[in-house]
């Protein structure tokens, strides 16, 4: 629901994911990272929830 | 509605003579026209303070953990939307069951004060409620209208107006409305791009000062220290900053999801006028698409997100 109301917003759907991964499960969790890593890369850079502190 | 307010005093005023209750909450006229207020009633004297009428848009389920004393009972007059929050009360343990009298009233919808207002170009002087006509009066013109043409969104797509729980009830059960796209407004935003949806939150709340008036107006806004109040650590800077603004919203609501009634209160309470229900809304609808869940609807079942069910969808989880 959460995604969904980030999606709702306008916020990709792609910049939040969860995922159940045991301690024991360490390939696990690096595929995770990598295909997290990938797919928020492949969006443009965004400063939605970036607070701009130049100002 | 007029009628049924007779049946609250009487009802109010044998409660707090016999001793069953000791203090009542309901509405009282405000100091201007359309500006109804909570009150909490404890002498029979008082009773007569009570009134309500379409311009009872606050949710009383928010003032009962208040006024509610170490012993004894306190009576709720109680809309559709109140009940059902009383219920949400109870179920999350704010309240329990024998500590509350609650007075049911059917509920026919609340006005929408800014769309009155639109209508006219000076104050308001009168506000005069007879059925479904409502008579609006300012120094420069008397004006009639419909309640129905003035009725709040949130009570326009309302299906609950009877309260779901109540000791004794105030009139007769009023029909209950059945709508066909009852996320008309949601469906809307959603078959925007993102963009453009980024821009409507955006537009939607570039006037928000930061009041928290939406939360304080929330009767499932309880917590002792609020996330936006807490300092160490400071989850969201406090001024006017857009990012900040959005993250106080997005949170606001999100901490709404599954427990939400749509009762508008918050928007009510709003100086500002924005449309927070757009936040809270799309939860709705979800929570019923996911859940099959509408809030403070049955005292015997855990909100959906507040307990684990092997057929929750889980496909978000990769």
């Amino acid at each position: 629901m959460m995604g969904n109301l980030l999606e709702h917003m306008g916020v990709e759907r792609d910049r939040l994911h969860f995922s159940w991964i045991s301690s024991a499960e360490a390939t696990k969790f690096v595929d995770v990272v990598k295909e997290i890593s990938d797919k928020v890369r492949a969006l443009d850079t965004d400063k939605k929830f970036a607070k701009d502190y130049t100002k | 509605m007029d009628t049924c307010i007779e049946k609250i005093r009487t009802i109010c005023a044998d409660l707090l003579a016999k001793g069953k209750v000791q203090k009542v909450i309901g509405f009282a006229e405000g100091s201007i026209p359309m500006a109804s207020r909570p009150i909490a009633v404890t002498s029979k004297e008082d009773v007569a303070k009570l009134v309500f009428n379409a311009t009872c848009g606050l949710n009383l389920a928010n003032y009962v953990s208040d006024v509610l004393p170490k012993e004894g009972k306190i009576a709720v007059t109680a809309k559709g939307c109140d009940s059902r929050n009383l219920v949400t009360h109870m179920v999350e343990n704010q309240v329990s069951r024998d500590q509350l009298y609650i007075i049911g009233v059917p509920c026919t919808g609340m006005v929408d004060k800014r769309k009155i207002a639109a209508l006219f170009e000076d104050e308001i002087t009168d506000f005069i409620e007879d059925g479904d006509t409502l008579t609006i009066v300012s120094p420069q013109k008397k004006e009639k209208v419909s309640k129905k043409d003035v009725l709040r969104h949130n009570c326009r797509v309302c299906t609950h107006r009877n309260p779901v729980v109540f000791d004794v009830m105030a009139a007769e059960p009023v029909e209950e409305q059945s709508l066909d796209q009852p996320f008309a407004d949601v469906d809307h935003i959603a078959a925007m791009d993102p963009a453009a949806r980024w821009a409507h939150f955006q537009e939607l709340t570039k006037n928000c000062i930061r009041c928290y008036a939406c939360r304080n107006a929330c009767p499932l806004c309880y917590c002792p220290t609020c996330f936006v109040d807490e300092s160490s650590p400071q989850w969201v800077g406090k001024g006017q900053d857009k990012t900040d603004i959005n993250t106080f919203h997005f949170l606001r609501a999100f901490h709404c999801a599954g427990r939400c009634t749509d009762c508008g209160a918050c928007v009510e309470a709003c100086p500002m006028g924005i449309n927070v229900r757009d936040f809270t809304r799309k939860l709705n609808k979800d929570a019923l698409e996911l859940f099959g869940w509408e809030a403070g609807l049955d005292m015997e079942k855990r909100p959906p997100l507040d307990v684990y069910s092997p057929d929750d969808p889980n496909d978000f989880i990769k």
